[in-house]
């Protein structure tokens, strides 16, 4: 747990940059003030670092408007909670559960995987599992190999999961939003190393970003990096870098793995004709790797060049900053990356 | 058998809860056969032996009441209601089948009745639990019931569950059916301390054993706790001691881990049989009645058959569907 996720952030009146957690809290409340079925169960959602692991749950937002009774602090049995949230869901309620590290997976995965992704299915469509949970993920903190994986590909790879990874504030809330309007479970990423990021205003009233509709962060016309989360603002720095180079580099944010935008993906690549695709997860059998098979099944002979990918390199997260940065992706790699795509 | 004297149950419902043990342990059987012949495949788990569990307990509930069950579920369903026709197209991959033939004998369902199998052992438990709490979120005093097995009390989730429901006052009955085997592990090795019930009381649960044979003992034992339940005070413990007749599953070598004398001292204690002798020995009903009850189950069986048997195969679009509410998948 790191201390600089105590800062408790107001948001002032006229200044609606919000922060990527102030965006996240305020799609929550002001879905829970819309929806009484909606509530929350989690570790320390109260009042721990002024409310929630990552202070997205604020007390005077959460705790005090909503009361206890919607906002739950749980033991730390995540098996049970969530499991008892997909439940709660079927039952007619929207719980909000959360997996305070997505490296936690292997203590609830049954529940999420065996239970809240299959019910439905298995059940002949006889129950609905409006369940949405929030999984703080990420590197870049030093929190080491238990605490800094992107697992999104793991719950991507289970059917009947919708899987959501915003890169930014906007879209945090837009997506977070249509989560907690959603009749099916979805597993809402959150990067640690963005909760504190601006850019953009955030409107205050609601909106919805729909799930499976992919953002085209920066347009171009000389190659297409599709980059998730944290890997989005790496991408577009390496846009900069190569602009200066007379490069055009289009950046794709798909937003959401599940379900995946392939026709703006596709668009793309049929257009630059070279594909990167930034992925902080590990490469082998990870979101990456489906990006890249989409592609040679889709647009190969659109395709100039290899695909290529920047990824985390198949090694658990070590603990020391320079060693953590040597195995995540980084500006350098992107940028190699593209040009690797490109005649010499 | 206990004293019905110290129980109030009408006459109707005795002998619904007789036939209903009837129609259980003759659908098993005959799910059995069919089985061997390769009718019905994959995996299948019988629950003749443990009648009275089911049915003793579920005759406590009310339809806004929930039941999770487990890998072993074919008893709980019928105990709750569940139409054996649809049970059955379910076990032939049929359209009608409960859930469209997409879940089998492991995964049924007839959530119009909130009563589900699933098959990952205490999976259920945090499921149950999370019934509980919509329950008591709703204001309504709907309970659940959360049936596991000896093996299922060594698995982390149970006790989590346990706990949860502890400390959150949720309307949960845990009940456990010992039916002495976790597949071919003996509870007298696996269970630590000896006995699922006590560990209740770590978690401040009241707790009892009880016997599984007996439905009326387990009958009276859930009332108990479904009454606790309804009236806000928590989650209770039941063990029900009992016996499975079959082995795990079909086609399990059951000799290897049990001796056919064990098998055959159990089956002295029938529950079925001990339950008909005691209607007729206190003038509920006489032998005619029972003879009667049996007839009418054999009959739903053979229409269960025949039902499953016309039955169209499920259409091939539905192997794609009911991944989401919407078509994405």
């Amino acid at each position: 747990m790191s201390s600089q996720t105590a800062t408790i952030e107001r948001v002032e009146k006229q200044d609606r940059e919000l922060t990527y957690r102030q965006a996240i809290g305020e799609a929550l409340a002001q879905e829970m003030a819309r929806n009484p079925k909606i509530f929350i169960m989690g570790e320390d959602v109260r009042i721990f670092y002024g409310g929630g692991p990552f202070a997205v749950t604020q007390k005077e937002r959460f705790l005090d408007k909503f009361g206890p009774e919607r906002i739950r602090d749980t033991p730390i049995s995540e098996s049970a909670f969530i499991g008892a949230g997909v439940m709660a869901a079927v039952a007619g309620f929207h719980p909000v559960t959360e997996l305070m590290f997505s490296d936690f997976f292997g203590v609830c995965m049954d529940q999420i995987a065996n239970q809240g992704a299959k019910l439905r299915y298995m059940f002949g469509g006889q129950s609905k599992v409006p369940l949405t949970i929030r999984i703080a993920y990420g590197a870049g903190m030093s929190f080491g190999a238990t605490h800094s994986q992107t697992l999104y590909s793991i719950f991507a790879h289970i059917p009947g999961i919708k899987v959501v990874a915003p890169s930014t504030p906007y879209d945090a809330k837009g997506l977070l939003t249509a989560a907690l309007r959603e009749e099916n479970i979805v597993a809402f990423f959150e990067h640690k190393a963005l909760y504190g990021t601006k850019g953009g205003i955030v409107p205050e009233e609601q909106y919805v970003i729909p799930l499976g509709k992919g953002d085209v962060k920066r347009a171009g016309k000389d190659a297409t990096v599709v980059a998730t989360g944290k890997m989005v603002h790496l991408a577009l720095q390496a846009a900069d870098q190569l602009e200066k180079d007379g490069i055009s580099v289009e950046v794709i944010d798909p937003r959401s793995l599940v379900p995946l935008d392939k026709a703006t993906i596709l668009q793309s690549v049929k257009r630059t004709t070279r594909l990167v695709i930034v992925d902080e997860d590990h490469s082998r059998c990870g979101f990456s790797a489906e990006v890249a098979a989409i592609a040679a099944d889709e647009a190969f002979g659109m395709l100039d060049a290899p695909i290529k990918r920047v990824t985390t390199y198949d090694v658990p997260l070590p603990y020391a900053k320079h060693l953590e940065e040597a195995v995540l992706p980084s500006v350098q790699r992107v940028t190699d990356a593209v040009r690797q795509t490109l005649p010499s | 058998m206990i004293s019905l004297e110290t129980i109030d149950i009408p006459r109707e419902k005795l002998l619904d809860m007789y036939r209903r043990m009837q129609l259980i342990r003759r659908f098993e059987y005959t799910v059995k056969d069919l089985f061997a012949r390769a009718v019905i495949i994959g995996a299948l788990h019988l629950y003749a032996g443990e009648e009275a569990v089911a049915v003793g307990a579920i005759s406590n509930l009310r339809p806004n009441d929930y039941v999770m069950s487990t890998h072993r579920g074919h008893g709980h369903l019928i105990a709750r209601g569940a139409d054996v026709n649809g049970m059955m197209a379910e076990l032939y991959g049929k359209e009608d089948g409960l859930c469209k033939g997409k879940g089998g004998s492991m995964h049924m369902a007839d959530m119009k009745l909130h009563v589900f199998a699933q098959p990952i052992v205490a999976g259920g438990m945090p499921l149950a639990v999370g019934a509980a709490l919509a329950s008591k979120m709703s204001r309504t005093d709907g309970v659940a019931l959360a049936f596991f097995g000896d093996g299922a009390s060594n698995q982390g989730s149970t006790h989590e569950s346990m706990n949860l429901a502890s400390i959150w006052k949720l309307p949960v009955v845990f009940i456990c059916e010992n039916n002495q085997y976790a597949e071919s592990t003996a509870a007298s090795y696996a269970v630590a301390g000896g006995s699922v019930a006590k560990r209740g009381m770590s978690y401040s649960i009241p707790s009892e054993a009880v016997d599984g044979m007996d439905v009326l003992a387990v009958y009276k034992a859930v009332s108990k706790a479904v009454g606790r339940a309804r009236s806000g005070e928590g989650p209770s413990l039941l063990e029900c001691i009992t016996y499975r007749y079959e082995g795990h599953e079909e086609g399990d070598p059951w000799e290897t881990y049990r001796t056919k004398q064990e098998v055959e001292e159990w089956k002295k204690r029938d529950p079925i049989t001990n339950f008909g002798q005691y209607l007729v020995k206190t003038k509920i009903a006489n032998e005619k009645d029972l003879e009667s009850i049996r007839t009418d189950v054999e009959k739903a069986i053979s229409n269960a058959i025949s039902y499953a048997e016309k039955s169209p195969l499920t259409d091939m679009k539905e192997a794609t569907k009911d991944v989401f509410t919407d078509s994405y998948n």
